[in-house]
């Protein structure tokens, strides 16, 4: 008896949808496409699954903490080395773990199959992509950033540099969400793509890391480090305008 | 003027040719059954007519023109369910469902009434982890509730779900299609609740050489 109740009502409800929608009116009944609701639309869902999957946020940031601190051990507490190599100890290690959590960047996405939805929406794949990049940023590159002061006092850094250490970080972590982004959506189809990520990314990272470390060093001798920082810039501008282009067009050719 | 057609549409996969200068044409009203044993193209076709991969040769296109020149509108008259569901196990079954139709340019007032009408009320606030494989797949398929895109795309919309969900959904068909709309869905069960006359089918042969 239940069971009949329920089927009439589904047949009822059924009917209901049919009187109120016509077809063909998309246009009336569709939102304005418009760049800015799409952009908040995909930042919002990634934050709140990265809420909700902590692993996203805490694993990259341990790596980070835990390399760092490691360099101190095995070197020895002298401050006049650590503080020659702290640079390259927190840029590499920042490096390292930003290429550790790329691979959930579109991975998953990939895997449950909301990447395919993403590319056949009406609004343009750039957009899509530019705001699971930010997103990616807050969730790994912004954490590393508020940490990295407390790790460079663990490495004796050079007080003039941490002005210059932030700087480089907040004009340097987004080129390596930018790149990384394209090398995750060449290999997302791949199985294993792990290997050839690293391959095709790391290069990718090395003037950065160069232009980076090389500004902290200069900041250490109380020299001006702004050619440095305007490469840096120069790399975050160049990355920002053309990387979600070609993000949108590795993700064609890699579900395809 | 047909909603959607296809020209001389060749595919190949992993060297093997699946099909070869297949042509349709689909109009407003149809219902098209999509048949052929495991392995013998359906999936590659629905997903060449939807434009997530590109044919070895020849194009599709939609109200007579090309689909890559009118990416924008034909994406907002497209509705494309495919063997994954595009549900995220981290948010709840309203939020995905939210999400996926806002994606695509559709306001969301009614994801309640969707969700209800779909056999999920009561499980709005529950994450889509925590519910059954039939649940999941019916997250996903509360957007065919929300219909103002003519073109739906549905590659296996019957797995997982129970008699009485395949029966609804089939009702659901026929009943986009009387409205103008048009369905091209692949399933491997007969359709029971739609007429035969209103099915027109489309069987994909599998050469075994």
């Amino acid at each position: 008896m239940t069971l009949k109740a329920q089927s009439t009502q589904e047949t009822e409800n059924l009917t209901a949808t049919i009187d109120n929608s016509m077809i063909g009116d998309t246009a009336q009944s569709s939102q304005q496409l418009s760049y800015r609701h799409a952009f908040m639309l995909v930042l919002k869902r990634d934050l709140t699954i990265a809420m909700r999957h902590k692993d996203d946020i805490i694993n990259p940031l341990l790596f980070f903490v835990i390399v760092v601190t490691l360099f101190p051990l095995g070197i020895g507490p002298e401050a006049q080395t650590l503080s020659r190599i702290a640079p390259g100890i927190i840029w590499v290690a920042a490096l390292l773990a930003t290429l550790l959590s790329l691979d959930r960047l579109f991975k998953s996405d990939h895997l449950d199959g909301s990447l395919e939805q993403m590319l056949l929406s009406p609004h343009p794949i750039f957009i899509l992509v530019l705001a699971k990049i930010f997103a990616h940023w807050l969730i790994t590159g912004l954490p590393l950033i508020l940490i990295a002061p407390l790790l460079a006092v663990l490495l004796h850094l050079n007080e003039q540099s941490y002005t210059a250490l932030l700087l480089t970080l907040l004009l340097g972590t987004p080129v390596l969400s930018l790149l990384g982004a394209v090398g995750v959506a060449l290999t997302v189809g791949i199985k294993k793509g792990g290997v050839l990520l690293s391959l095709l990314v790391l290069p990718l990272y090395i003037p950065v890391l160069i232009f980076a470390t090389s500004a902290i060093d200069t900041a250490a001798l109380g020299l001006p480090y702004s050619g440095q920082l305007a490469i840096i810039a120069a790399l975050f501008f160049g990355s920002l305008t053309l990387a979600p282009f070609a993000v949108g067009a590795a993700l064609k050719v890699s579900t395809n | 003027m047909p909603l959607i057609s296809a020209v001389n549409l060749t595919c190949i996969r992993e060297e093997r040719l699946l099909f070869d200068e297949l042509s349709l044409e689909i109009y407003p009203g149809d219902i098209i059954q999509i048949e052929g044993p495991n392995g013998s193209g359906k999936t590659s076709l629905l997903r060449i007519l939807s434009g997530l991969s590109q044919p070895y040769d020849g194009h599709i296109l939609y109200k007579n023109e090309k689909i890559s020149s009118c990416r924008e509108e034909f994406h907002q008259n497209l509705l494309y369910f495919g063997h994954l569901s595009g549900v995220k196990d981290e948010m709840t079954a309203e939020e995905n469902l939210d999400f996926n139709l806002a994606l695509h340019g559709n306001k969301n007032e009614e994801s309640l009434t969707y969700l209800a009408k779909i056999n999920l009320a009561g499980f709005e606030e529950s994450l889509a982890s925590h519910l059954s494989a039939g649940q999941h797949r019916r997250i996903a398929l509360a957007r065919l509730y929300h219909n103002n895109a003519p073109i739906w795309i549905l590659d296996e919309p019957f797995t997982a779900i129970d008699k009485q969900g395949v029966s609804g959904l089939e009702q659901l068909f026929s009943a986009h299609a009387q409205r103008g709309g048009c369905v091209i869905l692949t399933t491997h069960q007969d359709l029971i609740s739609i007429k035969p006359e209103q099915v027109k089918k489309i069987t994909l042969d599998y050469d075994y050489l």
